[in-house]
């Protein structure tokens, strides 16, 4: 499921009179295990790539595939139902549901899909400790440091073992050290779970993990080279 | 299965934890909601006993469930349209037929004379151990005493008449009517008892004699003007009515309350429309309130609505996650009033006394004392009517809410 392919993706937004280019043909194949970054000025189209990698959002035109699954013409419901399954989110801030606890937050996506109870309890403890928050498993969002915050949401992202992740500016809130911590826990679940990471940043410190740069700019991609 | 389970699960949670947000609001909202429903139920309770006691009344003036009459007696109300005392079948019918009360009651026009006024009554003969249970009279005396027998020489008449003859109790009146061959019956009476009645016109048209004395006095040996049957509950006749209709003899009229007097039988078939039209009255009321609670709910947390949908929450379950929200509200809402409702009429069951306002009551025929009458179906219906409409009134938020760009809803602050 989880190589990605883009094709002749295109995207406008209206603003007033002003049509804004999003996508501007933008081509793109992601393998198995990959660990991207998307790098580009602030306006240069990440997020909207992002949005459309993880059908948040449909692209004007073009296509979209997940490995057989072309997903940019699902509904609504299917759609919400590869996300479940396939794809682990991590935004910039407001990660988290703030009338959950960190380890409910971790299981919600757990929960939805229907994992038992036991399971659940068990997978988030071990993901929680694993990311540096053992002991503050029942504390709600608020309670937590915006870099605490972030680790719960690539908890929760990764905890499901999705074929992806996708991780929008996860380090703009985060000083140096938070930054870095969350990198090195990218890093290493990249490689030993073999998850796919597609990381959009404007920082440069998150792009000297990256072993593949994909540079944008006005929506198109300018450069995409290993590291 | 264990997929749903665990789904309804997180939005209970989901719910149950959003709900309490704000505070402020939802206590605001319960708030409604329960005096809403408070409202509903109480009011519902007295309106049902304020109509229960002018039915009682009204069928009390009649009287009685069901009549057995001439086909005429309705229309002229006179000796000629008598009819036989019951016998054979119809006897048995009313003997053996499980009917609560039942007697034979003469009723006829008649003049009453004082030494000083003289007026035109309705002369009614009654049997006095049923009458109790059939007009109420006899616990409305509030001077001398009722009849006591069938034989009973003596005459009861009501306050206001006896105002207006300026006699009163132990005076002789004079009674004069026709017999069936229009020769003039005539006799005195003395007064042995005053009653008092809600209605002023009541009191002042009918005079009450032993059936026996009167069956004399009007020549009509072994015929009566009707025949007058009493079961335990006037809203449940129907069944008696057929039966002893089988077994009554042509020729005769059998009616049930609500045939005599429609007016009654009006008043009785509205009250469930008006009790429906007033909780619905009050629903839309909290209508308002209970969608605006939710828009502001959800307006407040857009962000949230686009994460749960990035984190693959379907549209469908985002949906229940709202009316399940909604759905605890409601039923807090509920619990709250309904106990409100039932710690209020408990302490009416008593009565109510309305007398400061109670004239204008006494005109539609009702007494001054309300007994608010709590029924199953009241309290089942408002509660019904909350939640299925409160669900209803919610879907259309619920479903914007699933609807929401999940873009847009992420980026909104
Ligand atoms: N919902 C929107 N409405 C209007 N313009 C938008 C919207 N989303 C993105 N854009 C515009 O599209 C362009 C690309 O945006 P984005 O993908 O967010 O860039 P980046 O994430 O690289 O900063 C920008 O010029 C941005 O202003
Ligand atoms: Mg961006």
């Amino acid at each position: 499921m989880s190589s990605i392919r883009c094709r002749q993706l295109c995207k406008t937004f209206k603003q007033g009179d002003e049509i804004i280019t999003g996508l501007d043909h933008v081509d793109i194949d992601i393998e198995e295990g990959e660990f991207v970054c998307l790098s580009g000025p602030s306006g240069s189209g990440k997020t909207t790539l992002l949005n459309a990698i993880g059908g948040l959002d449909t692209p004007d035109s073009g296509e979209i595939h997940m490995g057989d699954i072309r997903i940019d013409r699902l509904e609504r419901g299917p759609l919400a139902d590869m996300r479940l399954h396939h794809i682990g989110f991590v935004f910039q801030s407001y990660n988290l549901i703030p009338v959950l606890s960190a380890r409910e937050n971790v299981e919600f996506v757990m929960q939805v899909q229907g994992v038992p109870a036991a399971q659940r309890s068990r997978k988030s403890l071990e993901i929680l400790r694993e990311v540096g928050l053992e002991g503050m498993e029942n504390r709600r969002p608020a309670q937590l440091s915006g870099g605490q915050q972030q680790r719960v949401a690539v908890a929760r992202a990764i905890v499901t073992h999705p074929d992806l992740v996708l991780a929008d500016e996860p380090t703009a809130n985060l000083d140096s050290v938070a930054a870095s911590h969350l990198m090195d826990l990218f890093v290493e679940l990249n490689q030993h779970h073999r998850i796919t990471f597609v990381i959009a940043t404007h920082d440069k410190r998150v792009m000297s993990y990256a072993r593949r740069l994909i540079k944008m700019q006005d929506g198109k991609i300018i450069s995409d080279e290993p590291q | 299965m264990t997929r749903l389970f665990s789904q309804f699960k997180t939005i209970l949670t989901l719910s149950w934890r959003n709900l309490w947000r704000n505070h402020r609001r939802t206590g605001i909202m319960l708030g409604a909601i329960s005096v809403g429903v408070w409202a509903m139920i109480f009011m519902t309770a007295l309106m049902r006993g304020m109509v229960d006691d002018m039915l009682n009344q009204g069928i009390s003036n009649l009287p009685g469930h069901i009549q057995i009459q001439h086909p005429e007696f309705l229309d002229d109300p006179s000796v000629v349209n008598s009819i036989d005392e019951p016998r054979g079948d119809l006897l048995a019918a009313l003997e053996n037929n499980g009917v609560r009360v039942w007697a034979n009651r003469i009723k006829v026009p008649a003049v009453i004379m004082s030494e000083r006024e003289s007026r035109g009554i309705n002369l009614i003969g009654i049997e006095p151990v049923s009458e109790a249970d059939i007009s109420g009279v006899p616990a409305r005396i509030s001077k001398g005493r009722f009849l006591e027998s069938n034989q009973d020489k003596g005459l009861v008449i009501g306050a206001k008449l006896a105002e207006r003859l300026e006699t009163r109790l132990g005076k002789r009146v004079v009674i004069t009517s026709q017999d069936p061959d229009n020769n003039l019956a005539e006799r005195g009476f003395r007064v042995i008892g005053i009653y008092r009645a809600e209605l002023a016109a009541q009191e002042e048209s009918n005079v009450y004699a032993a059936r026996g004395t009167l069956q004399d006095l009007l020549k009509i040996e072994g015929r009566v003007s009707q025949i007058v049957l009493v079961d335990d509950d006037y809203r449940n006749v129907e069944s008696l009515y057929r039966r002893v209709a089988a077994a009554t003899p042509a020729g005769l009229e059998v009616k049930p309350w609500y045939e005599i007097d429609t007016y009654l039988a009006v008043m009785f078939n509205m009250m469930d429309g008006f009790v429906l039209i007033w909780v619905i009255i009050i629903f839309l009321a909290l209508s308002f309130g209970l969608v605006n609670t939710l828009v502001m709910a959800i307006f407040e947390r857009v962000r949230e609505i686009g994460l749960i949908q990035a984190l693959g929450m379907r549209p469908g379950l985002i949906v229940y996650q709202i009316l399940l929200e909604s759905l605890m509200l409601l039923l807090i809402g509920l619990i709250v009033g309904n106990m409100l409702a039932l710690v209020t009429i408990k302490p009416l069951e008593d009565g109510l006394d309305v007398s400061v306002v109670a004239e204008g009551m006494a005109m539609m025929g009702a007494g001054s004392v309300i007994y608010p009458s709590l029924t199953l179906y009241d309290v089942v219906l408002a509660n019904v009517v909350v939640i299925l409409l409160g669900i209803l009134t919610s879907i259309l938020p619920a479903w914007r809410a699933s609807r929401l760009d999940p873009v847009r809803a992420l980026n909104t602050h």
